[in-house]
């Protein structure tokens, strides 16, 4: 972990409710695809948890949805203003257990993680196939950056406005072959939606959780969950668990 | 030359700076972010005598100037901090740590202050009579001033070293629970532990806790916990320990004006992970600013009449 200042570099709205932001500063912290990062916010008491979408040398992308009062004054953002950020927060994924053919299932705003996750398995010479869910067509974003660093996308809209109709689960049975399309999965998004894919999918896999976070950094045990190998942090030893750990 | 060294007990401290207890871990964690030798000492998470997952989440909401907590007490259990997390926190911390204990019967803290007392590393037992979030015990004998003397009587006939008790500020009368306990043999008192309340999530119409209430801290109680602990060291003769929202060096000195001998840090550690080696690090040039000599010196000057 580590406490620096950023200068936002971009704030950039992609749909309706969702903003992409770039900043510029130390991002050494930053190992792994899945970590995130918690931003101060002058007038707000706590910080911001915001999962890492990307990180190229010293600039970090972050993606993030108008939740509240906090999130919507981020819009208002300029270019040039300086942010109090703790970096490299997390375990984030373990890419190494990917296989050939890993496949990456993101749901509205759990979907910035994988984009990092999807950069660095296709540099590792990966098959990599992304399932991405939103509502409706109107809140798609970043389809066409995962196609560019050589994804195979699926899209799922729940009103079928556009792709499969239904939710990840109904779109991850479209690749599914003899031996059910993929060799392992990494899987982002809200809860309801990771529970889905625990039970649709046929292999291990990595799924990343959310919770109301006190420090971001493990101090404070306010966003503790209990696992099949005991109680775990989501801010610290998480917010990935392994498929085999996860107790619904 | 400004001095910042005070005596807790008849223990020095290099500052009166302390992280509070669950805002701390067991320290070695924290120690990964800086060299915590720098600060006076911590008191260490809540422990009781059995492991302890605490409540369901979500444990933590917002509010202005602050936050609610319903951990409810999530530790190891005090067999597993004496086996696997002091003997972490030796390698990384050369001073005595604030051991704080928690229970829901008096047999309990007896218990679980009994084993700590063996503890070299162990300076001080901080017994927590305080904690909102945990039913049918914690809180329930710190309202009460007889049940909160039973609990000092108890654990003092199993400890030689200094017993501080942790009050609640979700009390009528905070002074009359403070002299009870002084009265049963208390060595210090620490105050304020957090205030119940609670926040509601508009969009459900239900509490955002999963707990329904949770403890407030962080500076938006500064001030009822500079007053009750105005209020108590007026009242007592034993040392006391001043907590409630402190984020500074100037809200330390503030505390030690209203009558605190050490002052602990919770809240804002959660926010700034190096808030308490900044606020060591301010202590100096704040007092020199405030022509300041010695902290020990400052010490309920606002108890004066002036």
């Amino acid at each position: 972990m580590k406490q620096t200042i950023f200068t936002i570099q971009e704030n950039k709205q992609l749909t309706e409710t969702t903003w992409r932001m770039k900043l510029k500063g130390d991002t050494s912290e930053i190992i792994s695809a899945g970590q995130f990062v918690n931003i101060k916010l002058d007038g707000y008491f706590l910080r911001r948890p915001i999962s890492v979408c990307d990180v190229e040398g010293d600039i970090l992308t972050i993606i993030y949805k108008i939740l509240g009062r906090g999130t919507e004054e981020m819009t208002h953002f300029h270019i040039g203003k300086e942010l109090d950020i703790l970096t490299g927060l997390g375990n984030g994924y373990d890419l190494s257990l990917s296989g050939d053919r890993p496949v990456l299932i993101g749901g509205g705003v759990g979907i910035p993680p994988l984009y990092l996750a999807a950069k660095r398995l296709i540099a590792e010479g990966r098959n990599v196939k992304a399932v991405l869910g939103y509502n409706t067509v109107d809140e798609i974003y970043y389809e066409e950056e995962f196609r560019e660093i050589g994804c195979e996308v699926i899209i799922a809209t729940a009103d079928g406005s556009v792709g499969v109709k239904g939710f990840v689960t109904d779109a991850l049975q479209t690749i599914a072959g003899e031996d059910c399309g993929y060799t392992y999965f990494y899987t982002c998004g809200p809860e309801p939606m990771l529970k889905a894919v625990y039970n649709a999918t046929k292999t291990s896999g990595q799924l990343s959780f959310e919770e109301r976070m006190g420090c971001g950094f493990g101090a404070c045990m306010g966003c503790s969950c209990k696992t099949v190998t005991g109680y775990k942090r989501i801010c610290k030893e998480g917010p990935v668990l392994r498929k085999e750990e996860v107790i619904w | 030359m400004t001095d910042t060294k005070i005596t807790l007990c008849g223990i020095e401290l290099e500052n009166p700076v302390i992280p509070a207890s669950g805002t701390f871990g067991y320290g070695y964690e924290m120690a990964e972010y800086y060299d915590i030798n720098c600060l006076g000492t911590f008191s260490f998470k809540g422990t009781t005598k059995e492991e302890r997952f605490g409540n369901d989440t979500p444990r933590i909401a917002e509010c202005p100037s602050g936050l609610l907590n319903s951990v409810g007490l999530q530790n190891p259990g005090v067999k597993v901090v004496i086996r696997e997390e002091l003997p972490k926190l030796a390698l990384v911390f050369d001073k005595k740590v604030m051991a704080n204990v928690s229970g829901f019967s008096v047999d309990e803290y007896v218990y679980v202050c009994e084993r700590l007392d063996k503890e070299r590393q162990v300076g001080w037992l901080e017994v927590n009579i305080s904690c909102p979030n945990v039913h049918g015990g914690g809180m329930s004998f710190g309202t009460d001033p007889n049940q909160a003397a039973s609990v000092v009587k108890a654990v003092k006939q199993v400890t030689t070293k200094p017993v501080i008790i942790k009050l609640t500020p979700n009390v009528t009368d905070i002074t009359s629970i403070a002299l009870a306990c002084e009265e049963a043999g208390a060595d210090g008192i620490s105050l304020i532990n957090t205030m119940l309340g609670m926040r509601i999530d508009l969009k459900t119409g239900k509490p955002i806790l999963a707990n329904t209430t949770g403890g407030l801290s962080g500076p938006a109680i500064f001030p009822v916990a500079l007053r009750m602990v105005y209020d108590v060291a007026k009242a007592v003769s034993i040392p006391v320990i001043g907590m409630g929202g402190v984020s500074s060096a100037e809200d330390v000195i503030e505390m030690m004006m209203a009558g605190a001998t050490a002052v602990q840090v919770g809240a804002a550690n959660l926010v700034n992970p190096f808030i308490c080696q900044d606020i060591v690090n301010n202590l100096p040039d704040v007092m020199a600013k405030l022509s300041i000599e010695s902290l020990e010196n400052i010490i309920g000057i606002s108890q004066e009449e002036f």
